[in-house]
């Protein structure tokens, strides 16, 4: 844990690029779009054959995804894939659901995420989270975004984290006056900056996103996507989302999922993994195709 | 425009005009709402009257004699008989209620709602707390009887009262109003929204960091709503105190007493003065001073209530 935040705080040290970069945000004309990902990127995450079951309902089916150090990894595809389900089964999200299981392994730099002796709240600390509706705690937006390092026993000055991680997160000029003030008070947009701010306060390694975006408006999202690009040079982001214009904008590889409605069930698997522009460009299945061509059914 | 189109237009406008319009007065709603608002004001208007006719009896007595009548202890001597004795006891009774029920209610509910499994035990828990905050309060006078007041005694807290005093009197009540505390925090821990949980789990937060963080201080407002109301209604109940042991009648003023000869000694409360005043053979007792005991249990409760509200507020804006 020492370790791991040691690490960060160097990282912290060069963040004045990126500020700048944060700042500019929607009124600059920058675009957005998803790099060119270089394969010799070290494979950080690798989902081998990963099942996920609730009781007897088989979600997802057998799904295999390399994910790539600094880069943006999408999953796509329609309600019900189980796309989610993977991305939480990622930091062991699922654990809170009592009969959620979980089968295949996830490796994290090599260890497998369900070893026994694997402890989730570690792994959590590690792996962030970004959820679909902006979920600030009730408390001051300080507090928001202090709570997460407290609780890791953060032995740095917890002012300057607070500022860097509102920086990063594009916040700090926002917000930097009324820091005791209610986070619910902030805009929607605001407030899942702010749980941005929360997420890569601890230093994770890893930033999951489930639709971050989904309940945002345009310019907002714009903003959070802009945001994205930036937080990838230091992290490596997973984003699911519904939205394929953001996930051709921002992600570098994507994995497109659909559903079996075969027995009854709808059993999600993944159809194709492959580079963003590969895969919206010349996809090689042709579910792929007509999913993002409009012409899915 | 043609005329043909205007005529079109002009028709098509009528057509709407009619089918969006009103169509008579809706009588049935009219007679429903008008029969509520009736049975509102009987039910207010019963309250009204009550309260009228106990405030216009105890009048005279808070004439004579002023605060005195809250200052007095208990006599024998209507002229100088006044509710301390009972407000004591009262006041006694609720804060072991408070210290009892309510750690052990709130945990409870937050070992019910966060950590217990699903299973049946669980389950039957649930089921047993919601039947328990249903049984008779006779019924848990009886049991402080069979128990507590014995269990005083055998931890030599007995005293004077040979353990019929506010302790077995305040366990009592605790347990009496435990099954509302549980239900009421777990209520109050339910309504806590899932997202606020995830998102402590998702910044590596313990099970243990996320109730005590966010959770507990989420649901407090609610917890302390639904406590300090269970304290009224320990204030309030008298039939258990009756079976218990509680002094009807007149008892040795507390003078020289120390606190915890008060505290092992005979006692009343607010509810039993007021019965046992009603039943008395001197008209006086009965007529004005019982009358005047009920306005000051009400106002108490009152004080209670508004604690509660105030209590409330002030967390919430808090947060």
């Amino acid at each position: 844990m020492a370790n791991n935040i040691q690490t960060a705080h160097r990282a912290t040290a060069v963040p004045m690029k990126l500020n700048e970069a944060g700042s500019i945000a929607v009124s600059g004309p920058k675009r957005v779009t998803g790099g060119t990902p270089d394969d010799s990127n070290r494979v950080i995450l690798e989902l081998d054959a990963v099942d996920v079951f609730y009781g007897d309902f088989h979600a997802v089916d057998s799904v295999t995804i390399p994910i790539r150090e600094k880069e943006i990894t999408a999953l796509i595809g329609p309600s019900g894939c189980g796309k989610s389900s993977v991305l939480r089964s990622i930091n062991r999200m699922n654990d809170l659901i009592d009969t959620a299981r979980v089968e295949g392994s996830i490796r994290y730099h090599g260890v497998d995420l369900y070893g026994p002796t694997v402890d989730p709240v570690e792994v959590r600390r590690r792996i962030g989270m970004v959820f679909q509706k902006p979920n600030p705690f009730p408390k001051s937006i300080y507090e928001n975004v202090s709570f997460g390092p407290k609780i890791a026993k953060y032995g740095g000055n917890m002012d300057d984290l607070v500022e860097e991680s509102l920086r990063r997160a594009a916040l700090w000029d926002e917000v930097k006056d009324k820091l005791e003030q209610s986070a619910y008070a902030l805009s929607g947009g605001q407030q899942q900056r702010l749980c941005i701010a929360r997420a890569i306060a601890t230093s994770p390694d890893v930033v999951l996103m489930d639709e971050p975006a989904s309940s945002l408006d345009p310019i907002a999202t714009l903003r959070i996507e802009e945001l994205m690009f930036d937080l990838k040079q230091q992290y490596t982001i997973v984003i699911v989302t519904h939205n394929m214009q953001q996930a051709a904008r921002v992600s570098d590889r994507t994995a497109f999922f659909s559903v079996d409605v075969s027995g009854g069930q709808r059993t999600g698997h993944l159809v194709e993994f492959s580079k963003t522009t590969e895969l919206f460009t010349n996809p090689r299945e042709s579910q792929t195709e007509d999913y993002i061509t409009g012409r899915f059914g | 425009m043609t005329a043909a189109t205007k005529r079109r237009e002009e028709e098509t406008k009528r057509q709407v005009e009619r089918a969006i319009g009103r169509s008579g007065i809706d009588w049935t709603s009219v007679w429903f709402s008008g029969a509520l608002v009736v049975l509102l004001l009987t039910t207010l208007s019963i309250l009204l009257v009550l309260i009228a006719d106990i405030l216009m009896k105890a009048w005279p007595t808070f004439q004579e004699r002023g605060i005195t009548f809250v200052t007095d202890g208990l006599s024998l001597n209507p002229a100088t008989a006044g509710v301390f004795t009972a407000i004591v006891g009262s006041v006694m009774i609720a804060t072991i209620v408070a210290v009892i029920s309510f750690p052990i209610g709130i945990a409870a509910a937050v070992w019910l709602e966060e950590y217990a499994p699903n299973n049946r035990f669980t389950q039957f828990v649930d089921t047993t707390v919601r039947n328990l905050a249903g049984v008779p309060s006779i019924v848990y006078g009886l049991l402080g009887l069979a128990i507590f007041v014995p269990l005083v005694r055998a931890l030599g807290l007995g005293g004077s009262s040979d353990g019929k005093n506010v302790l077995a009197a305040g366990i009592t009540m605790a347990v009496l109003v435990l099954p509302i505390v549980v239900i009421t925090a777990a209520e109050a821990v339910r309504a806590v929204p899932y997202s606020i949980r995830e998102a402590g789990f998702g910044v590596g937060a313990t099970q243990w960091e996320v109730i005590r963080s966010h959770v507990v201080p989420s649901a407090l407002p609610g917890i302390l709503t639904g406590t300090v109301l269970t304290l009224a209604r320990a204030i309030g109940e008298t039939a258990p105190l009756l079976v218990i042991g509680v002094a009807t009648g007149y008892f040795a003023p507390a003078g020289d007493a120390t606190l915890a000869d008060q505290i092992t000694g005979p006692y009343t409360a607010l509810p039993v003065v007021v019965f046992s005043w009603s039943r008395q053979t001197q008209a006086e007792f009965a007529n004005t001073l019982a009358p005047a005991a009920i306005i000051v249990l009400l106002a108490v409760l009152f004080i209670l209530n508004g604690a509660a509200i105030w209590l409330r507020n002030r967390t919430e804006k808090k947060w």
